[in-house]
């Protein structure tokens, strides 16, 4: 490396050193304390690595192969897992039934990790092995059958190790049991709304072109088995723990998806159509619901809450709301406040 | 030699003659209006390039916005929904997919082949031009009352064209008609490279003679073209959909307490489309991608390709595969879902194939004799991001992992590693490398240098943590986190992290420019062949290649694309033109 | 999305068939040739023009693919309805069979070195097709006579659709003939010049037929298609 350029570099260095400095002295703790720390010491070792090549060169000493690029690839593959162990980031605890999906995750992530760190290292070793030294000649190597149908072999037995239990979890995702309560979701821009079925346990029928201001999620009023249903909106969803539900989704105007990231379920919801997934509340406690499909500019402010409750609370609760037909026979125009106090009215006119 | 086309034996060889290749009159038909594959290349790369750094800056705008919410007033959600529409399609489609194809296609498939122009020169120039007015109507939607539609690259309707979503009024027609304009375009472009690559190719230059990037951006082009149409579909029934009230895509709905009059479409069906195109397009930006990796790290490494045969099939499988894994895209959006099962098979299978490339890349570089030049970091870097993005592939891909993953920042950041920094890191090393050829100057190796670091460790320290911040439930396209009880306060120190150093990355692509406009004039004189490379563009006669590219005559072909560090031959590295001796063949 | 697929496959298959001869399994690493002998030319021998109509083929044929997916996709949703036939879209068919056949006839002509008849042949093609276009039209106004506009239903928005994109690229194949109907005219006996372009009109005539059949069959026997599919498919 020429004078000129080491000082160049040299000045980058310190440059990049006090940035970093400035950074961990202003940030003081969390993530930038200790960006600001390792962007500085690097600075230092590289300033101390130009000051003994100098020397080095100065006393004529043979120079040493470039070490630096197999070492940052290194350096790659073992940060990339110290960070999978040591960030703090990551999943919120669950609070249905889905652990199995977590356990898919963690398969997944051992296989993926161990593949990804074996290449990396690899090829650092490569790197490292088989720099370019002056008068050597590469191997000539076309190829080898043998290593290359064993590689194959390995892989194809990795992606089943994966694929296996990934497709028995999703047989389950989509198999709802026979047990399971229904209770519908339907989103609008920007906001959701629930619809539980009453007594009879089961939903009316339901369709767009039937809303209106007093009929906001378009029930069919001759539907003898929406007579009991009971719609809320601008509350939070409630749901009984450990009982499993065939949660049914709809949409009114756009694609919208309903996300509990505690739940790991997921589903889009579209309009003209009925999508469902099921899921078992088995934690109590409030979690927060998101929308996870882009639907127009309220996209991220479409939040709601869901509350998982005992069963005997989620039943008392329920009863205190108006049916749909007590409310399209104009009765219980009242607002109705729910146990805890309520926060709103069960019954409020759409926008 | 077994013979396998004896009955077109009478048929002459099909390069073009010297008096059919177009001769340029005036300076005019020569830079502007060309039809030398050569300036359509540098056109189309300029091009892409400059729509490319409108990307760029959007995507600063929008990691300001999301590492420092609130501070920049001018981003609201609406401007920053737009932003990444537009950021998102740009990369995509016109600048990966342009300068891959329209871009490096023109500029290597000739030169590779040892031919002397593309088949159809005309069609070329036209190719461009349309290129360029599709990305001019694409920019005009910046200025149009409205601004540019903010729903997202994927388009979905019915929100792409209600009042909810920025950009109604105009910018989506105009997205609309950009995207018709660039398939069009494309097309033209398109049947130019693979009737290019079937019919002129030079004397002796067989199918398992070519160069990996041309088998790369052949296949690549062949899956654009079979893919392109359900796009062009889609947007015109879009585009119906919005101008005359038709309703393929639009169910009855009610929009802000009105019943709207559309009734009867499917909004799944548009996704059906879309993805039937945008997967294949994912590996229209992969395929050449893997192939100039390959030449990169086999020139660099002074060492034959390991497996050329596999890579081959590999590369041919993963084009055929990838028609039938479109709907791990949509494993979430209410299709039926059984099709789960099936779609989750298939993408995990074309995982296979696709690990063996890796592995040859990693293998070729054992027992080498590595140059660290500028190319081969790049290289080096693609393979690791391409690595990182291709195994959280095998966590989307796997239908029930999806679940939770799907729509959040895992998302983003997966897509980013396999399609929008691999990629990039090869487009960056495949310009390294064939610099010297365009122009007949070395980039300056020291910005090379620094180009790479910040590049390639700021990238992987954008996106790596960032699939942390998806794992946690984060979701995509929000333009600020708000209150999430899920969400620790230390997620916001991430995200500003990120911001910074994307800014930082961003940075160092003006090093990039600035060598490219400085090493024009400054650079050091490259020669002929400054790699020492093997291949036919290594080859030409004069640097840069003149119009016509061989002079007198075309060469011929002896021997493989890879035939370096040959036991017994004098120099490590045989040209292909070069025959072997007399009489020691097979 | 099955007729994509369909689709797909076939050129596939053409694809594989082709790659298999060409030798892809060869060890090319030590098959380096001494100076001037070369393998037998592997590059495919159609004319340039030839080859890239054929592509072009595919691309479109791709796109109508496409579009007959879309549609049956859509068609087995619970609320579909066809459109009814008319009348008028058989004598269009046989307006653009007679079409097809008059470029045929063409093509034989200018094999047979007769200008005069291939030009004729052409002009026939062009006419009868001019009609089938026309003939489009006069569908259309019946259609929207009828009520069935575009915005009313699915079904009729992807009638006007397919059936424009059909008679857009038919339009598109008119201005390619009448450029080769004047060489030929102007040709003066001398066929071997405009011989390939008269081949690829006729290419490009009888695909688009073909399409035409296909789309037609699938529009106006929507029903039967419906049920042929259920034949196929099961569902
Ligand atoms: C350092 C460079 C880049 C940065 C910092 C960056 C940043 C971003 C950000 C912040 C988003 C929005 C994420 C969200 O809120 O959902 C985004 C979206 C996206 N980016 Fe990039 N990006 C970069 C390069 C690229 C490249 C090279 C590609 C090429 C494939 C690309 C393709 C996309 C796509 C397709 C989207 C999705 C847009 C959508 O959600 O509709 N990006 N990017
Ligand atoms: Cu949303
Ligand atoms: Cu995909």
């Amino acid at each position: 490396m020429s004078q000129d350029r080491r000082w160049l570099l040299g000045g980058l260095a310190v440059v990049f050193g006090f940035v970093g400095l400035f950074l961990a002295s202003r940030a003081g703790h969390g993530i930038f304390y200790w960006i600001g720390l390792i962007v500085f010491l690097a600075a230092v070792g590289t300033i101390f690595g130009f000051v003994r090549a100098a020397f080095d060169e100065a006393e004529g000493k043979a120079q040493t192969p470039q070490h630096l690029v197999p070492l940052t690839m290194l350096a790659v593959a073992v940060g990339s897992v110290v960070f999978h162990f040591l960030s703090p980031w990551w999943w919120s605890p669950i609070a249905s039934n889905w652990g199995y999906i977590d356990q898919t995750i963690i398969i997944t992530f051992w296989i993926t990790g161990v593949a990804f760190t074996a290449i990396v290292v690899f090829l650092a070793y490569c790197l490292y092995r088989f720099g370019h030294q002056a008068g050597r000649r590469a191997a000539y190597e076309p190829e080898s059958r043998r290593l290359e149908f064993w590689l194959t072999m390995g892989t194809a037995a990795g992606v089943v190790a994966m694929l296996a239990p990934g497709l028995i979890v999703w047989s389950q995702f989509v198999t709802v049991p026979e047990e399971a309560a229904e209770i519908e979701i339907v989103g609008q821009q920007w906001q959701w709304s629930f619809r539980y079925p009453g007594e009879d346990g089961r939903l009316g029928r339901s369709d767009t072109r039937l809303v209106s201001n007093d009929n906001p999620l378009g029930l069919d009023p001759n539907d003898p088995n929406g007579a009991d249903d009971v719609v809320v909106q601008n509350v939070d969803l409630r749901l009984p723990v450990d009982r499993p539900l065939k949660v049914l989704l709809r949409s009114l105007d756009v694609l919208h998806d309903f996300y509990v990231p505690e739940f790991r379920a997921k589903m889009d919801m579209i309009p003209g159509t009925v999508t469902y997934f099921w899921v078992e509340p088995t934690r109590t406690g409030t979690f927060d619901i998101l929308c996870a499909e882009l639907c127009g500019v309220g996209h991220a402010y479409m939040r709601g809450r869901v509350e998982v409750m005992e069963e005997s609370q989620y039943q008392a609760w329920l009863q205190q709301q108006p049916t749909f037909a007590a409310l399209a026979n104009g009765y219980a125009r009242v607002t109705s406040r729910s146990p805890d106090g309520g926060e709103a009215s069960a019954r409020s006119s759409v926008r | 030699m077994v013979d396998v086309t004896r009955e077109f034996q009478d048929i002459e060889r099909a390069e073009p003659e010297d008096v059919e290749l177009y001769h340029p009159h005036s300076w005019i038909t020569k830079y502007v209006f060309s039809q030398d594959a050569k300036v359509i290349a540098i056109q189309y790369s300029v091009t892409a390039m400059a729509i490319g750094m409108v990307a760029l800056v959007l995507s600063w705008l929008m990691r300001l916005q999301l590492g420092f919410p609130g501070y920049f007033t001018f981003i609201d959600p609406a401007t920053y929904y737009q932003f990444i529409t537009m950021h998102g399609m740009i990369m995509v489609i016109y600048l990966l997919t342009a300068l891959f194809l329209g871009g490096f296609g023109n500029y290597l498939i000739p030169l590779m082949l040892g031919a002397r122009d593309m088949v159809f020169p005309y069609l070329n120039m036209l190719s461009y031009w349309i290129y360029l007015l599709a990305v001019l109507v694409l920019v005009a939607s910046f200025f149009t009352p409205g601004g540019p539609t903010g729903a997202g690259w994927t388009l979905y309707p019915p929100q792409v064209i209600l009042s909810g979503t920025p950009g109604q009024e105009s910018g989506v027609f105009l997205m609309l008609v950009s995207l018709v304009l660039f398939i069009v375009g494309f097309t033209m472009g398109g049947l130019n490279y693979v009737v290019t690559v079937l019919q002129a190719r030079t004397r002796g230059m067989t199918l398992m003679r070519m160069p990996l990037t041309i088998w790369g951006i052949f296949t690549a082009t062949v899956l654009a073209l079979l893919a392109f149409p359900a796009l062009f579909v889609a947007c015109i029934m879009l585009l119906l959909d919005r101008a005359l009230g038709t309703s393929f895509f639009m169910p009855t709905l009610v929009e802000m307490g009105q019943t709207l009059s559309y009734g009867g479409g499917s909004p799944i069906l548009f996704q059906h489309l879309f993805w039937f195109f945008g997967h294949p397009e994912v590996y229209i930006v992969a395929l050449p991608a893997f192939g100039i990796v390959s030449d990169l790290i086999s020139t660099h490494a002074r060492k034959n390709i390991f497996g050329y045969r596999m890579m081959v099939w590999a590369i041919v499988a993963i084009g055929g595969l990838s028609f039938i894994v479109w709907a791990h895209h949509m494993y979430v959006s209410g299709m039926h879902p059984m099709f789960g099962f099936f779609f989750a098979t298939t993408t995990l299978i074309i995982a296979v194939p696709t690990a063996i490339k890796v592995y040859n890349w990693v293998l070729t570089l054992w027992r080498g004799d590595i140059h660290l030049t500028v190319p081969m970091l790049f290289a080096i870097g693609f393979i690791i991001t391409f690595l990182n993005g291709g195994l959280t592939g095998l966590f989307l891909g796997n239908v029930v992992v999806d679940v939770p993953l799907s729509d959040t920042m895992f998302v983003v950041a997966h897509f980013h590693m396999v399609m929008g920094v691999a990629p990039i890191l090869a487009i960056f090393g495949a310009i390294y490398h064939w610099y010297p050829k365009i122009t007949g100057r070395m980039l300056d190796e020291a910005m090379g240098q620094i180009h790479f670091w910040v590049t390639f460790l700021g990238a992987y320290a954008i996106f790596f943590p960032m699939h942390y911040l998806g794992l946690m439930g984060v979701p995509r396209r929000y333009h600020e986190l708000g209150e999430m009880a899920f969400v620790p306060p230390s997620a916001e120190e991430l995200n500003a992290f990120i911001t910074v150093v994307a800014l930082i990355v961003g940075f160092a692509q003006l090093v990039f420019l600035f060598n490219l406009v400085w090493s024009l004039f400054r650079g050091r004189e490259a020669g002929g062949n400054p790699w020492r490379a093997t291949t036919l563009e290594w080859q030409t006669p004069t640097t840069p290649p003149p119009h016509g590219n061989w002079g007198k005559e075309l060469p011929v072909v002896y021997r493989w694309a890879y035939d370096y560090s040959v036991p017994g031959a004098a120099e490590d590295f045989v040209p292909q033109n070069q025959p072997a001796p007399a009489g020691a063949a097979e | 999305m099955t007729v994509i697929i369909a689709f797909l496959t076939v050129l596939g298959a053409v694809a594989v068939w082709w790659l298999s001869r060409q030798r892809l399994a060869a060890k090319p690493w030590l098959e380096a040739s001494p100076a001037g002998s070369f393998p037998d030319r592997e590059a495919v021998a159609w004319p340039a023009a030839k080859l890239g109509l054929c592509m072009f083929l595919a691309v479109a044929g791709s796109l109508f693919a496409v579009l007959i997916s879309a549609y049956s996709l859509r068609m087995r949703a619970a609320d579909w309805s066809s459109l009814p036939g008319t009348g008028l879209l058989w004598i269009n068919t046989w307006l653009l069979v007679l079409s097809s056949l008059a470029l045929q006839w063409a093509v034989v002509a200018v094999q047979r070195r007769d200008t005069t008849r291939a030009a004729a042949g052409l002009g026939v093609g062009g006419v009868s097709a001019l009609l089938f276009l026309g003939g489009q039209l006069l569908v259309w106004r019946q259609l929207n006579a009828g009520g069935f506009y575009a915005e009313s239903h699915p079904a009729s928005a992807f009638f006007y659709l397919i059936t424009a994109i059909h008679g857009l690229h038919l339009a598109g194949g008119m201005l390619a003939l009448g450029r080769v109907g004047a060489r030929v005219s102007m040709a003066d006996g001398d066929a071997e010049n405009v011989r390939l372009s008269v081949e690829l009109c006729a290419l490009y005539w009888h695909f688009l037929l073909v399409v035409w059949l296909l789309v037609c069959g699938i529009l106006v026997l929507g029903p039967w298609a419906e049920w042929l599919y259920a034949i196929c498919f099961g569902t």
